[in-house]
């Protein structure tokens, strides 16, 4: 068909990785050891020189696929969001679409001009002024100097530097320097545009323009996106595809709704406890009360909770001694981070004591309707003496769209909750 | 509308056409790398008058004074070396700044398609200015000595042509190396350092016993500087043809050599910056 824009075949690219074998014991390895391994290093790298082949550090070499097998196709006007774990190939496939990375198999055919913003600012030199990184940073970018001209008023005002134009953007603030850098970006004029996590910069406006404007450029200028991102609720607002990877194969693609939920479905769902004693704690904090694990208790046993129903868990906690007063705190956040709403055991005029050894709470939010979307928890432990543990995303969870929701109509309700209001008929106009 | 084919081993179809799409990106580098070049210093551009001047000071005493090395047929000593100084300058600030230009610019290679040949392209452009800059202090010396040249000196351009080939030849492919092998960031400065004394910089080529005349030229830059002479210096110097025919011939290969590696390397810079 000719109105496919991107059609990835087989796609795969292979990474030489050297791993450094444990050397736990260095200081007592005798010399004769160490010799012999520097020898046979240099060796292999004497070898792989003769045969031009790469240098790679390490005493062992390794195959590492970063993508497989990859295939898709991406139509005219489409705007694809690209989703998965850390290391699951994204960024690799967003590199070799753009030409930056050469692929070990596979092809690729693209249609029309392609830019790629794999970072804001790329290139930008911090000694020159704004208006000469404009033009430094738009060549760079592919942008003719005549084209750069006849935009410049524009990607200064978007900026909002005009005062600062003559100064060297070392001494712009981070503000400044993400604005201008993202404004030059935003005057690219491709076909096919493929972005890559630059919405992690920036403050929320700064984030809201930046997706406006991905949208004008493929709602209004038929062009194609393809847009990589960890942020599920962008993902979800703007793409109309999506394609899953999972350690560099493509686990699925379609819809972005389809897309999505199958990647919430197996990350949230995978099991319906959670085990909290590995998860990594932001602060240091004394080793006397630690959080185990949390459990979802709603009818599916599962973190997928449809509309309507309560929110309630089960959390563990291992304790070395007895507490008479433990405060047990829980943060409500949205995807992005915000904080929606915090409780603590004391905003139920509840006391809770701890026995050494392991104790077992209950938390269920029986006034609280939550719309469809995604969230997560925070969990935090406080004795007399401080925090005693906190585990910043002990969970994530999903509110799913249920009957109950359908009956209100709840897809075309804002904010994150339907609050508990009551109303009533105080006067009627027959009465009168 | 443009169709864009990526696979594995695949030559870029478009890529001279591209090369010369891009052409704005090589005069910004450029461009950058000079305008950058002088900030937060005392005397700023001067400095690019005064270390070549201060070069062909130190040669003259040495070999002009001390060493009492012939100078070619009546030209001033400090003319002839300063002559010989023009291209060798080029060829070494062209062969140090493109070897690094790959690896120093990473963080452009990494995030953004361009022809690569650019980057390197690009600090040769930079040398170049530093070459023009050169040639008007040689106006400035040649004023000073009362010294004319002859209509020879027209022929100037096409042996800077040629001393450009010659340089973007061995820096391209020491870029590639340098890329994939970074022993040869090491090697090169003493490289630099070796071929100022093999090369006819400080003294004429014509002490050079006759019979290693033609083994001498092996060095292109012999020919180049011999050439450069033979233009500025007229008819106080004689050009040994053979010599800078062979010069040109190791010329060719070596701009060959390197185009060829370069682009054969091209497309896995990202994977090793």
């Amino acid at each position: 068909m000719s109105n496919i824009v991107v059609s990835v075949e087989g796609l795969s690219k292979r990474y030489l990785i050297g791993h450094q074998v444990a050397r736990r014991e260095r200081y007592r390895d005798a010399l004769r050891d160490v010799i012999g391994r520097e020898a046979r290093t240099f060796v292999r790298k004497a070898i792989d020189l003769f045969h031009g082949r790469q240098i790679v550090e390490g005493d062992e070499v390794e195959d590492f696929w970063a993508l497989r097998d990859v295939s898709f196709e991406v139509k005219q006007g489409e705007i694809v969001g690209v989703i998965g774990r850390n290391g699951a190939g994204k960024t690799t496939l967003l590199k070799i679409l753009s030409r930056i990375v050469e692929p070990s198999a596979g092809r690729v055919r693209l249609r029309g001009q392609v830019s790629s913003l794999l970072e804001v600012g790329t290139g930008f030199h911090p000694e020159l002024t704004g208006r000469e990184n404009i033009f430094l940073n738009g060549a760079i970018l592919g942008m003719s100097r005549r084209e750069i001209r006849k935009k410049f008023d524009k990607i200064v005002a978007f900026a909002e530097v005009e005062q600062f134009l003559d100064t060297p953007i070392k001494r712009y603030s981070s503000g400044m320097y993400v604005r201008l850098a993202f404004a030059v970006a935003a005057h690219l004029d491709p076909d096919i545009l493929m972005v890559d996590e630059i919405l992690a910069v920036g403050d929320a406006d700064f984030q809201k323009r930046c997706l406006q404007r991905m949208d004008d450029m493929s709602r209004r200028e038929g062009r194609t996106v393809l847009f990589v991102s960890h942020n599920m609720e962008s993902v979800l607002k703007f793409c109309s595809r999506g394609i899953l990877l999972n350690s560099g194969r493509i686990a699925t693609l379609g819809t972005i709704q389809d897309v999505l939920s199958f990647y919430l479905a197996k990350e949230l769902s995978g099991s319906n406890v959670i085990n909290l004693s590995t998860k990594p704690r932001s602060q240091e904090l004394p080793c006397r009360v630690r959080l185990i694990q949390v459990k979802t208790l709603n009818g599916q046993g599962s973190w997928s909770i449809p509309f309507g129903q309560h929110v309630a868990f089960e959390i563990c906690v291992q304790s070395q001694s007895a507490f008479e007063n433990m405060e047990l705190g829980i943060g409500l956040f949205s995807v992005r981070g915000f904080e929606l709403a915090s409780w603590t055991n004391r905003c139920s005029g509840i006391n809770l004591a701890l026995r050494a050894g392991l104790n077992v709470f209950l938390v269920e939010y029986t006034d609280m309707l939550l719309l469809p979307g995604q969230y997560s928890l925070s969990i935090g432990l406080r004795s007399g003496r401080g925090f005693e543990d906190y585990v910043s995303e002990a969970a994530s969870f999903e509110i799913t769209v249920s009957e109950r929701a359908a009956k209100i109509n709840a897809q075309g309700f804002g904010g994150v909750l339907v609050p508990k209001v009551t109303v009533s008929t105080i006067r009627n106009a027959d009465a009168a | 509308m443009q169709e864009i084919i990526i696979e594995a081993g695949r030559a870029e179809r478009h890529y001279w056409r591209d090369l010369w799409r891009y052409r704005e990106l090589f005069r910004v580098l450029a461009w950058r790398d000079i305008a950058v070049r002088y900030k937060q210093t005392v005397i700023g551009a001067a400095w690019a008058l005064i270390r070549p001047f201060l070069t062909m000071v130190v040669f003259t005493i040495i070999f002009g004074k001390l060493a009492n090395l012939p100078s070619e047929g009546t030209a001033p000593y400090a003319i002839m070396v300063f002559v010989g100084m023009l291209p060798w300058v080029f060829f070494s600030s062209a062969l140090t700044g493109a070897s690094n230009s790959i690896v120093g610019s990473a963080h452009l290679i990494s995030k953004v398609y361009f022809p690569r040949l650019i980057v390197p392209m690009a600090t040769v452009g930079v040398a170049l200015v530093d070459f023009a800059i050169n040639l008007i202090m040689l106006v400035a010396l040649m004023i000073w000595y009362k010294f004319v040249p002859n209509w020879q000196i027209v022929l100037l351009p096409a042996f800077s042509a040629v001393a450009l080939l010659a340089s973007l030849g061995p820096a391209l492919w020491l870029t590639t190396l340098n890329v994939r092998y970074r022993d040869f960031g090491y090697i090169l400065p003493f490289l630099v350092q070796l071929g100022l004394y093999v090369s006819p910089v400080g003294y004429s080529s014509s002490i050079v016993p006759q019979q290693w005349r033609l083994l001498y030229s092996l060095n292109p830059v012999v020919g180049i500087i011999d050439g450069f002479r033979w233009c500025i210096l007229g008819e106080q110097s004689q050009l040994y043809w053979p010599g800078f025919l062979l010069s040109i011939g190791v010329t060719a290969f070596f701009l060959w050599l390197g185009i060829r590696q370069f682009r054969n390397m091209e497309n896995s810079f990202s994977d090793l910056v």
